[in-house]
């Protein structure tokens, strides 16, 4: 056992899906000598080469696009992209050829790639660094989108994603990079990648939650618990394809339900796990399912982005509306 | 090692690349005044020609002072970080000539499109320096008028601001301020960008449209060596101004820490524009002396010995030797420009903490022409929840 940050889960788990599969390759801007600008893939480069672990020109549909000839090649390239908001000139590759190839191809063709994103604010940096574009991605059939929470699921999802024969959309929440320490046991069994999780338990409505909004949502929990509430928490951790069983289980329990997530609301991740579970609990909700998430503006300057994002009491005023409904 | 009907080893024709990088620039820079602040002459640029010299000193005592003032403005913002009054800052140390000097070559006509590391631009052009500050400590994204000062708002998506560049001078095209004969009607635009944006697709299409349409746009790269961690050599195998032939427009490689030389290729190349006669890709050979940004920690991936190489060829220093040396300015010259650099970092300093953060509410403002209704129904929605904690703490 040992207490580790998400930062160092991540850069464990890349080390161990490394030295796994010799076919395993990590690129990106900054990632070799540098290790990354948040230092994910610090060492790596010094261990295992300049071939394995590669600094690339500054492109980032370049580096997806040579992904995908790598992919094609044999190999299962695990690219970084050094903030959410630089994915986009990478999103033409994304959408139209690493999310159609199988398709395309009847199925001969794998595109095991995985795509790091660091995503969502609260790091007080200039635009573009502190996004959450899960949405744009989650809307396209054939990429798999995921989001870690925490060091342990860091450990074991980046792992889990980098064997997926699917391409998967992999997010990482920066704020929490070096935020909080947690046991890890490299001889557990972890959860399947595809899986939400119930992380706390409770029974008056349910918090649905991922990447940087689970602490959220268990701050919230906690302090609810204070007034007599008691709220449960699921990490959602699969966005695309959503896990929604233990989330019907849950809001049939609870009768309530509020989603948080950093991305704006207006066609958030929030909207489609409301149409579900408003499709599937209809006859078990005492309130609609609310959301909580970032305002339909752009991300505002840093100054006020605390504002701008969803926190405790955010959530805790949906919980009241909720409740009161 | 050649392959016939290839033509030469490219090797042979550019060096070995990863480790032949010339710290001299080779021989294909331009150069006017040596970094012990000698002045020499090349054949096809030259500076000051038809000005008297006194005019001529006033000009060279001008950059010096601009460069100075550029440098305490980043030293100022650096330690403004520092101390927890930004949340970033991009430095420029180093660049201060690249700038400088391209800065000065324009006319009030016409427009810069910049990086976010254009500080000595933005005060060529009249920008306060306080607005540059705003941005880089969280208040706002940029506030100042690009229309007021001809200088558009800084792009921090790298590269991005290229195109944008071409367009603007296509449109510039389009209203017949090209060509016209009339220096104070012609006009041009100049795009910044670095070695690594070099890379992105958006650069090559902005080059590709340039040329297509012969667009009054002067591609000027400062070649400060590094994108963040990665060297010259993970971008370009050849000296990045041979690229423009490739596309169809001259290239051209000055020494970007000669603010005379960077002064007279880029009015060389912004009169080519503003004549119509198209784009030009200036190459400012330089060296980021300072880290990325103030996040960044360069000893992870470079040599000193690099950087003290640089220092010998310090852009103001060379300046300052050659007017020193010419006994084109006293000493009470340069108390003064020191003293106005004390005054500047004081109204920085006093200034900064005066750019109070925006409300909360301002977030809505300018999403949209005008306020959609489900806008201002969460707008008011989040107003209402405010306001609920009023009294409450």
């Amino acid at each position: 056992m040992s207490k580790i940050t998400l930062a160092k889960g991540l850069n464990m788990g890349l080390r161990k899906a490394m030295e796994d599969d010799p076919k395993v390759l990590v690129m990106g801007e900054d990632v070799g000598k540098l290790g990354g600008v948040f230092r994910i893939t610090d060492g790596l480069q010094k261990d295992f080469g300049e071939d394995r672990v590669i600094d690339s020109p500054l492109a980032e549909s370049g580096i997806v696009g040579t992904a995908v000839g790598l992919a094609l090649r044999g190999y299962r390239p695990v690219v970084e992209i050094q903030f959410d908001g630089f994915v986009y000139p990478a999103y033409d590759q994304i959408v139209c050829q690493v999310a159609k190839m199988r398709f395309r191809s009847m199925g001969k063709i794998d595109m095991p790639i995985v795509i790091r994103i660091p995503f969502g604010g609260g790091i007080g940096a200039v635009e573009h660094h502190s996004e959450s574009p899960e949405a744009q991605f989650a809307h396209t059939p054939g990429i798999k989108v995921v989001a870690c929470s925490n060091p342990i699921d860091g450990y074991w999802m980046i792992q889990q994603a980098i064997a997926c024969n699917d391409p998967v959309i992999f997010l990482e929440p920066k704020r929490q990079y070096h935020a909080d320490k947690a046991d890890l046991d490299e001889g557990a069994t972890p959860d399947p990648l595809f899986r939400s999780r119930v992380v706390r338990r409770g029974s008056d409505a349910t918090l649905l939650a991922y990447g940087p909004t689970v602490k959220t949502a268990l701050k919230a929990a906690e302090a609810a618990s204070g007034e007599g509430r008691s709220l449960e928490v699921i990490d959602l951790r699969t966005l695309s394809p959503l896990d929604m069983a233990p989330v019907y289980e849950s809001v049939r329990r609870t009768g309530h339900a509020v989603v948080v997530h950093e991305a704006h609301v207006n066609l958030g991740l929030g909207s489609e796990v409301a149409a579900r579970i408003s499709e599937e609990c209809f006859y078990s909700l005492e309130a609609p399912v609310l959301r909580v998430g970032g305002f339909d503006t752009p991300y505002p300057p840093s100054r006020i982005e605390e504002e701008w994002l969803p926190d405790l009491d955010r959530v805790l005023d949906a919980v009241d509306r909720s409740l009161a409904f | 090692m050649t392959h016939a009907g290839f033509g030469p080893d490219l090797a042979e024709v550019f060096g070995p690349g990863q480790h032949g990088r010339p710290h001299d620039g080779g021989p294909e820079l331009v150069q006017l005044l040596t970094p012990e602040g000698e002045r020499v002459s090349h054949p096809e640029f030259s500076f000051g020609d038809g000005m008297s010299a006194e005019d001529e000193a006033e000009m060279i005592r001008g950059f010096f002072r601009d460069m100075t003032l550029t440098r305490r403005i980043d030293t100022e913002a650096t330690a403004l970080q520092r101390h927890g009054e930004l949340g970033i800052w991009a430095q420029l140390l180093g660049q201060e000539a690249a700038q400088i000097g391209a800065g000065r070559a324009l006319r009030p006509q016409d427009y810069v499109f910049p990086t976010y590391r254009e500080h000595g631009v933005a005060w060529c052009k009249g920008v306060d320096p306080l607005e540059l500050l705003g941005l880089y400590r969280g208040v706002d994204q940029g506030s100042w008028d690009p229309a007021k000062y001809n200088f558009h708002l800084y792009t921090i998506v790298i590269g991005a601001q290229t195109l944008h560049a071409t367009g603007y001078a296509m449109g510039m095209q389009r209203d017949g301020v090209v060509g016209t004969g009339d220096p104070d009607r012609d006009a041009a635009v100049i795009a910044h960008f670095g070695d690594g944006a070099s890379s992105q697709g958006d650069v090559n299409e902005a080059f590709i449209f340039a040329a297509s349409y012969n667009a009054p746009v002067v591609f000027f790269c400062q070649n400060n060596q590094w994108a963040i961690s990665e060297p010259i050599e993970r971008q370009t195998r050849i000296p990045l101004y041979q690229r423009a032939l490739g596309f169809g427009f001259p290239g051209v490689r000055v020494d970007g820490n000669d603010v005379l030389a960077t002064y007279a290729v880029t009015q060389a190349a912004l009169n080519r524009a503003r004549d119509g006669q198209g784009p030009t890709f200036v190459e400012a050979y330089t060296y980021r002396m300072g880290a990325h940004t103030t996040t960044d920690d360069p000893t992870r991936y470079r040599l000193s010995d690099d950087v003290e190489r640089w220092r010998l060829k310090d852009p103001i220093e060379r300046v300052k030797a050659y007017l020193q040396r010419n006994g084109l300015a006293d000493q009470d010259f340069f108390d003064a420009i020191a003293g106005e650099a004390d005054d500047l970092g004081a109204r920085l300093r006093a200034g900064v903490q005066e750019l109070a953060d925006p409300s909360p509410l301002s977030v809505f403002d300018h999403v949209y022409a005008e306020m959609t209704p489900e806008l201002q129904e969460q707008r008011d929605g989040y107003a209402a929840y405010l306001d609920s904690f009023e009294g409450a703490h």
